[in-house]
């Protein structure tokens, strides 16, 4: 139960660095999730909360207390991996026992723990049956009933639900978000590469990209206001589309006119300063609509449909040979539309203006 | 004809005979004993792959039995005549090999062997294999400790006899010993001790084994169950003791039981070091002094030897299987 504190964090293999400039102030009761793409740093970063790789430059606090150099045990954390980890020769008891046994807690201290932690996550029947036996969603309880028992400062979860088939992951997830909301006041830090959990479990997202952060937000604060084209095209899938064009209008609304012909305005004030500005415009494609009057934002030829049911995706024919083609989530099902000419539409308030890969919102 | 000629002509016959014989014992199968066609063609398909496994299984029984089964069955036949293998005397020579004492002294030794040399040659290497795991230079300290695994134990007693050497300018032991102002003695005529160093060669040689059998397994392991471990409170010694062994003990016990089985048959240390003199004898070693001269003695004493090695085959073959799945 604790506050978590990065200033400065840098990581560095010999000359390289990896991770640097990591300043992170994390609550007691947060539900942080680092997501990015692979290799930007995301578990190392959490490996060094961990006490499993060293701080190669910078300070981590846990309850304001600086801990680079505390091995691990004593920071007061407790680490969920991928993999489970699971002592394989000891029975599910042992596995949530052992961290207690090596603290020298009496055997009725761990025989409480132990229970009251498979009691919460519904172990009880198992505790006797080596790791070998349970099914790959409640090896993953096992390891999360294995740091509940040590009543950690913070929990770490490094892509716990990664090796969980889709129904299960779910469910699992569904299971993290109660026993987070069991336990209001335990900080959590979450690494995974899936938005879906990003977006549902965290209190806040850190989006880490090119050895730093890139930004930090709630998740519906990433998804409204990215504060550049990697977070507006990290976020959402399938991501943003971006189409170059140039600031013709501007005051408290922002006209674009885009290179494919289409124009645009944006609730994003400008200044005049900004006329004949380059921008990218960034739209979301469950933003776009279909428009049948003669303003459009986008018009192009349909080379793909997927009708999915409740609503069909659009690929549009991109205009140069392998440049990315622009996406359309239309509400419906519109298998017609596949070969077709078709004009695209999206309200002002749905539209993000980038200049050099930064929002204008935040300039 | 030169003998490169002979061995290329020797290679082709045998290959050639083994892939002749699968070819047309096949043939004569379907052709000729049992012909796919005719009133009985379905049966006589049926039939012939009943008996095609042990068609093709022959060879290998054939040559297993004889060079296997039958020396079993035939040593302890002439286990049962005496020396001159005219006169069937029973189990005379097992009730006179019971009766003397070089023979309890050579079981009582072997025990020991067995008991040490397994131990020590397991706890070294996994010992070894746990400390050079993570050096730099651990490749290096490791291919030095495998190194005497390439030696014969002829050879590896060799070396140890000038180890042992009862001269101060020659082994070390007294070498040692004159440093410290102490008299020249033969190690290997100190009673009882001298066969802990007749064993330490056997460790010196089996250690290599045991370390790269360890070391791939410690490699095997999990790195997150040790992670883990680190995260939970472990120091050093417990990961290694609580997580780490265990998760290998199975690989451990393939290799103290192949080690096992490998130290009931070393003769050639102590035939090399002592003869068997000064109460080193062990089984094999004790048996080879029987050999040529009285077949009945050996084959008993021979016999003995596999009956104990029996149930640690057992164990081991069950264990390496265990490993496999």
């Amino acid at each position: 139960m604790a506050d978590l504190k990065l200033t400065d964090v840098e990581k560095a293999y010999g000359e390289v660095k990896v991770l640097s400039d990591i300043n992170l102030d994390i609550k007691q009761g947060e539900l942080i999730v680092f997501v990015g793409p692979s290799g930007c740093g995301k578990s190392t970063l959490l490996r060094m909360i961990a006490g499993l790789e060293k701080i190669t430059g910078g300070e981590l606090q846990i309850d304001g207390m600086v801990v680079n150099d505390i091995p691990p045990a004593q920071r007061g954390i407790a680490m969920v991996f991928q993999s489970y980890a699971l002592y394989p020769h000891m029975t599910v008891r042992d596995n949530m026992a052992f961290a207690l046994k090596l603290a020298g807690k009496s055997k009725s201290e761990i025989d409480e723990a132990v229970n009251r932690a498979a009691n919460v996550l519904q172990l009880g029947p198992y505790l006797d049956r080596l790791p070998k036996a349970l099914s790959g969603g409640q090896r993953q309880r096992v390891a999360i009933g294995r740091s509940i028992v040590r009543d950690p400062k913070v929990y770490l979860f490094d892509e716990p639900l990664s090796n969980l088939d889709a129904a299960l992951r779910v469910a699992t997830r569904i299971e993290i978000a109660k026993l987070k909301e069991s336990m209001p006041n335990s900080t959590m830090v979450y690494v995974t590469h899936d938005q879906v959990e990003a977006m549902t479990l965290a209190s806040r997202i850190v989006v880490l990209a090119g050895g730093g952060i890139a930004q930090v937000g709630s998740p519906l604060d990433l998804y409204e206001r990215p504060n550049g084209e990697f977070v507006a095209q990290f976020i959402g899938s399938p991501a943003m589309n971006l189409l170059a064009g140039e600031v013709v209008g501007t005051g408290q609304q922002t006209t674009v006119k885009l290179a494919g012909g289409g124009t645009a305005k944006a609730d994003i004030p400008t200044t005049d300063a900004d006329m004949g500005l380059k921008v990218n415009l960034g739209v979301r494609p469950e933003d776009l609509v279909a428009s049948d009057d003669e303003e459009f934002l986008y018009q192009g030829e349909v080379d793909l449909v997927e009708a999915l049911g409740e609503l069909t995706v659009l690929y549009f024919k991109p205009e140069a040979e392998g440049a990315a083609p622009v996406l359309a989530k239309l509400a419906g099902i519109h298998a017609e539309l596949k070969g077709r000419n078709v004009k695209l539409k999206a309200d002002p308030s749905k539209i993000h203006l980038f200049h050099n890969k930064v929002s204008l919102l935040y300039r | 004809m030169p003998p490169v000629l002979q061995g290329i002509f020797t290679i082709i016959i045998g290959v050639g005979g083994c892939v002749a014989y699968f070819y047309f014992s096949n043939l004569v199968l379907d052709k000729v004993i049992f012909p796919a066609r005719g009133p009985n063609a379905g049966r006589n398909i049926n039939r012939a792959n009943k008996v095609r496994p042990w068609l093709f299984l022959f060879p290998a029984m054939f040559a297993l039995g004889l060079y296997l089964a039958y020396p079993v069955v035939g040593s302890f036949w002439r286990s049962l005549f005496d020396r001159s293998g005219n006169n069937f005397i029973g189990l005379g020579n097992y009730i006179d090999l019971f009766q003397g004492s070089t023979f309890r002294t050579a079981v009582f030794n072997n025990l020991m062997w067995v008991l040490v040399v397994p131990a020590m040659a397991t706890f070294f290497g996994l010992l070894v294999a746990q400390l050079t795991d993570r050096l730099k230079w651990g490749n290096i300290a490791k291919s030095l400790i495998f190194m005497p695994m390439a030696i014969s134990f002829v050879g590896a007693s060799l070396i140890w006899r000038f180890v042992y050497a009862a001269n101060p300018d020659i082994g070390i032991i007294n070498a040692l010993r004159d440093f410290f102002g102490l008299a020249t003695l033969d190690p290997l005529q100190v009673r009882f001790w001298n066969n802990f160093f007749l064993m330490f060669i056997l460790v010196w040689i089996q250690t290599g084994f045991a370390m790269v059998i360890l070391s791939a397994a410690l490699r095997g392991i999990p790195e997150e169950t040790i992670e883990a471990a680190i995260i939970d409170g472990a120091n050093p010694f417990q990961v290694f003791f609580q997580i780490k062994v265990p998760q290998i003990m199975g690989t451990i016990v393939v290799v103290w039981t192949t080690i096992t089985i490998l130290v009931l048959k070393v003769f050639d240390i102590v035939y090399t070091m002592t003869g068997g003199n000064f109460g080193t004898h062990i089984l094999p070693s004790y048996m080879m002094t029987y050999m040529f001269r009285d077949d009945g003695r050996a084959t008993a004493v021979a016999f003995v030897i596999m009956i104990l090695v029996l149930p640690v085959m057992i164990w081991n073959i069950r264990q390496a299987r265990a490993e496999m799945r």
